[in-house]
C-alpha cells in the first residue's frame, strides 16, 4: 500500500472552489484528506515537494488522436499514453476515426482493453455517431454508451444530413452521451485546404471559410435546443462562431465550444511557406479569428482547452500541401502554449481558471468522474510549474510522431510531473 | 560571370525584386538577339543535366524550356506524369531525389499543387525552376510577357494592364500581378465575382466586374483562359453568358485604345474569352509572348544555372 504526500504546493481545484498553500494526501491510489488517514503503519510515505508548484487536478484533454486501431505507425495507445503523460495530462478522450472506425462496441472493447494493458493514463474512448464515420446511418449509440465511450462523435468528419444529426441527438439524449461535432460543412469547405482570406488569395491555396465552421455551429445550436441535449462544438476556430456561442449560451441552450493551442498561437500567415506542419483541420485563421477566440475565452464562451494531437508519421507529412493529412500533435506542447499565451502573454484568464477549462469543465461535460481533487476521488494530479522556461525540442517527444509547428518555441509554464491513481507516471 | 544573380532556384515573382527582375529581362534582351543569328546555340551550359518534369500537362511551357536548353547547350530529359513513377505511387520528394542522384543539375517543375517548387527546392542541390505550381505562381509566364510589354511599349511603369477572366485558379494572373506591381504599373482584374473575389484588392490591385469601363483606359489587356479543369459548376451560369458578360468580342475591342496590346498566356479557346479575329488581330501580341518565352526562359535558366551550391 502506497502513501504520498505533497507538500507546500498551491492547491487548485476548481470543483471545489479551492485555491491554497496546502498538502496533499494520498494513499491507495485516493485523494485523502489528511496525514492520520494513511492507515498503514507500514505504509512507505513518499514525500513531494512542491514549494512554487501548482497541486492541480489530473488534467483531461478530451481531443487526442491516438491511432490505434489501424494506424500505429502514426502513433499507437502506448506511445500517445505516454505523451499525455508527459502533457500533463492523466485522462484523454480518443476520437473514433480509426481503422476500423469506433463504431462498434467490439472496438471500444478493443480499445479499452488495450489502454489498460498499456496505456500510462486513462484513456477514454469516444464512439462514432453514425456507421463507418459516413453521416449517414446511427452508429449503434447505445451499445457503445454499454462499452464504454464517454461521448459521441464524428470528429474528423461532420454528419452533414441535419435529419441524420437530429436523430443522433435526440437518441443521445436518451441513452445520456455527450455528442461532440466538427463542425465543417462540406459544401462550403470543398477541397479547401486553408483559411480562405488573403494567404489563400496570394499563395492560390484552394480556401475555406469561415462561414464553413459557423454554418454548422448555427446548426448545432438549432439541434441543441430542438432535442434539448448538449452539443459540444470540437475545435472552434472562426469569429462568428464564438459569437453565435455567446448568444446561445447566454440564452441558456445546452451548447459549447473547445479551443486548441494552434488556433491561437499562429495565424494563417504561417501557411506562406507550404510547410505541411501548419496543415490542420480546421486551418490557421485571421487574426480577427485568433482574437475573437482569446475573447471567447476570456469571457467564458469558450470553455474547454484540448490538442486535437493528430499525429502522422514524416512520409504522410513530406508531400505537397494539398496532399499531406491534416492535423499537428499536441499533448505535449499545449499546457505550455496556453500558460505561455493565455496566462502570461495576452493576459486572458489566470492559471486556475486555465486549470478549470482542463479538469472540471471536461469532466462536468462528460459526466466522468475525474478532475478534481475531492476527498475520495482518484489520485489523479498533476503539477504545474507556472513560470518555468523551456524550449520545445520536437526530437525529445514521446509521441510516435513529430509532426509540429513549434519546435524551438520557447515556452514559459508546463507540467511537470504526473501522477495517475497515485502514482507518478512521468516527471520531468 | 558575375550577373548579380544570387538564386539557384525561380520559385516565384512574389519573391524577387524590380531589380532581379529587370536582370532577367536584360539578360534574355541579349539571348533574344542570339535568336536571330546563324548559329543560335551558345555554350553556357555544356554539361549541364536538366530534367523537364511536368506532372500537369502543357505544350508551350515545356517546348520553351527544352528548347532554351538546347540553345544553352544543356542535355535535357523530359519526364511527364505519367511516365513517371509518381503513378506507382512514389512521392514527389522520391522521385526528384532519384533524379538528383543521377546528377541532374536543373529540375523544371510544373505540378498542379501549390507549393510543390518550393517543397523541392529546400530539399534538393539542384537549381528548381517554376514551370507553373497548381493556382499559385508561373514565373516565367510572368516574366515573359513584362518583357513583351516592356519590348513593344518601351516600359512598364505608368501603364494600365487589365487582367481578364478566371483570376482566382490563375497562377498565370498571380505572377503577373507581383511583377507587374514591383515594376509600376496599374493593375486591374476583370471577371466574375466568383473567380475575382475583392480579396484580391489587398494585393494592390483593382478589382472591376465591368469590362466596358475598363477596355477604354487599358494599355494592356491579358485575358486568361477559362480553366475548366479546376471549376467546379457554380462560378459561373455558362460559356455563353460569359461571352456575353466578359468576353473580348470583335465589337467590345472597338473601345481598346489603338496601341493597347492584346495578351493571351494560351491555350486560347477561340470564341470564348476571345473572338477567334480579335486574336489574330494587328493588336494582338500572343505569338511574340511565345518566341519571347524562349528569350526569357533561357535568361532563367542560364542565371539559375550559374549558381554553384
Amino acid at each position: 500500500m502506497s502513501a504520498t504526500i505533497i507538500r507546500n504546493g498551491r492547491v487548485i481545484d476548481p470543483a471545489n472552489k479551492r485555491d491554497e498553500i496546502a498538502d496533499l494526501y494520498i494513499a491507495d491510489g485516493k485523494i485523502v484528506g489528511s496525514k492520520s488517514e494513511i492507515r498503514n503503519p507500514k505504509s512507505e510515505i513518499e514525500e513531494i515537494d512542491a514549494k512554487g508548484l501548482i497541486v492541480a487536478p489530473g488534467l483531461i484533454d478530451m481531443h487526442v488522436h491516438l491511432r490505434e486501431p489501424g494506424f500505429a505507425h502514426k502513433e499507437t495507445i502506448e506511445s500517445g499514453a505516454r505523451a499525455a503523460a508527459a502533457g500533463g495530462f492523466t485522462t484523454v478522450v480518443c476520437m473514433p476515426n480509426t481503422s476500423p472506425a469506433a463504431d462498434n462496441p467490439s472496438t471500444i472493447a478493443w480499445i479499452k482493453d488495450r489502454a489498460a494493458t498499456v496505456a500510462c493514463v486513462n484513456v477514454l474512448p469516444a464512439g462514432a455517431i453514425s456507421k463507418n464515420l459516413a453521416g449517414e446511418e446511427l452508429a449503434p449509440i447505445g451499445s457503445l454508451m454499454q462499452a464504454g465511450v464517454v461521448a459521441i462523435t464524428d470528429d474528423g468528419h461532420c454528419v452533414q444530413n441535419h435529419e441524420v444529426m437530429r436523430r443522433a441527438v435526440e437518441y443521445a439524449r436518451m441513452v445520456g452521451v455527450p455528442v461532440l461535432d466538427h463542425c465543417q460543412d462540406y459544401n462550403l469547405v470543398g477541397n479547401g485546404v486553408v483559411h480562405e482570406g488573403y494567404w489563400s488569395i496570394l499563395l492560390g491555396l484552394p480556401g475555406w471559410p469561415a462561414a464553413g465552421e459557423e454554418a454548422m455551429v448555427m446548426r448545432n445550436i438549432l439541434l441543441a435546443e430542438l432535442c434539448d441535449h448538449h452539443i459540444h462544438c470540437q475545435h472552434v476556430t472562426t469569429a462568428g462562431g464564438v459569437r453565435l456561442l455567446h448568444e446561445a449560451r447566454s440564452r441558456g441552450v445546452k451548447i459549447s465550444g473547445e479551443v486548441c493551442p494552434h488556433h491561437i498561437a499562429l495565424t494563417d500567415e504561417a501557411i506562406q511557406n507550404f510547410d505541411t506542419d501548419y496543415k490542420m483541420n480546421p486551418p490557421l485563421r485571421s487574426q480577427a479569428d485568433v482574437d475573437a477566440l482569446l475573447e471567447g475565452i476570456a469571457d467564458g464562451t469558450l470553455s474547454i482547452l484540448c490538442s486535437d494531437h493528430a499525429p502522422h508519421a514524416d512520409f504522410e507529412k513530406e508531400v505537397e500541401f494539398d496532399a499531406a493529412p491534416f492535423g499537428v500533435v499536441g499533448l505535449e506542447t499545449e499546457v505550455g502554449l496556453f500558460i505561455d499565451l493565455l496566462v502570461h502573454k495576452h493576459r486572458k484568464i489566470d492559471i486556475a481558471r486555465l486549470i478549470g477549462m482542463y479538469t472540471v469543465e471536461p469532466a462536468r461535460l462528460l459526466k466522468i468522474n475525474a478532475g478534481t481533487l475531492s476527498v475520495g476521488a482518484c489520485a489523479d494530479v498533476t503539477l504545474v510549474d507556472p513560470e518555468l522556461e523551456w524550449t520545445v525540442k520536437v526530437d525529445q517527444f514521446q509521441s510516435a510522431s513529430r509532426n509540429s509547428p513549434f519546435n524551438g518555441w520557447k515556452l514559459r509554464g508546463r507540467a511537470v510531473r504526473t501522477i495517475v491513481g497515485g502514482k507518478t507516471v512521468w516527471k520531468l | 560571370m558575375s550577373t548579380g544573380w544570387t538564386r539557384k532556384d525561380l520559385l516565384g515573382v512574389r519573391e524577387l525584386s524590380a531589380d532581379e527582375i529587370n536582370l532577367v529581362l536584360e539578360t534574355a534582351d541579349a539571348f533574344k538577339q542570339l535568336g536571330t543569328r546563324e548559329i543560335k546555340k551558345v555554350p553556357a551550359l555544356r554539361g549541364k543535366t536538366l530534367v523537364n518534369f511536368f506532372v500537369e500537362p502543357s505544350t508551350r511551357t515545356r517546348t520553351s524550356f527544352e528548347l532554351a536548353a538546347f540553345r544553352l547547350s544543356a542535355d535535357v530529359i523530359n519526364i511527364s506524369a505519367t511516365t513517371s513513377s509518381l503513378t506507382k505511387g512514389e512521392t514527389l520528394k522520391d522521385t526528384a531525389r532519384n533524379l538528383e542522384a543521377l546528377h541532374a543539375d536543373i529540375l523544371v517543375l510544373r505540378h498542379s499543387s501549390a507549393g510543390a517548387p518550393q517543397f523541392l527546392a529546400s530539399r534538393l542541390k539542384a537549381s528548381v525552376i517554376n514551370a507553373g505550381d497548381g493556382a499559385h505562381e508561373h514565373p516565367t509566364q510572368a516574366l515573359l510577357d513584362l518583357y513583351t510589354i516592356r519590348e513593344r511599349r518601351g516600359k512598364i511603369a505608368g501603364l494600365h494592364v487589365a487582367i481578364i477572366g478566371d483570376i482566382l485558379f490563375s497562377r498565370v494572373a498571380r505572377s503577373n500581378i507581383f511583377g507587374l506591381l514591383k515594376l509600376g504599373a496599374h493593375v486591374t482584374l476583370v471577371g466574375p465575382s466568383t473567380l475575382v473575389p475583392r480579396e484580391f484588392e489587398k494585393l494592390g490591385v483593382e478589382v472591376s466586374y465591368q469590362i466596358d469601363d475598363v477596355l477604354p483606359k487599358a494599355d494592356v489587356v491579358n485575358l486568361l483562359r477559362i480553366q475548366h479543369e479546376r471549376q467546379r459548376r457554380e462560378y459561373f451560369p455558362g460559356i455563353r453568358e460569359y461571352i456575353r458578360l466578359f468576353g473580348l468580342t470583335k465589337e467590345r475591342a472597338k473601345r481598346l485604345k489603338p496601341d493597347c496590346l492584346i495578351m493571351h498566356p494560351g491555350p486560347i479557346n477561340r470564341g470564348v474569352e476571345i473572338d477567334s479575329e480579335v486574336a489574330d488581330g494587328l493588336q494582338s501580341v500572343i505569338l511574340d509572348q511565345v518566341t519571347n518565352g524562349l528569350a526569357v526562359r533561357m535568361a532563367v535558366l542560364y542565371l539559375c544555372g550559374g549558381i554553384v551550391t
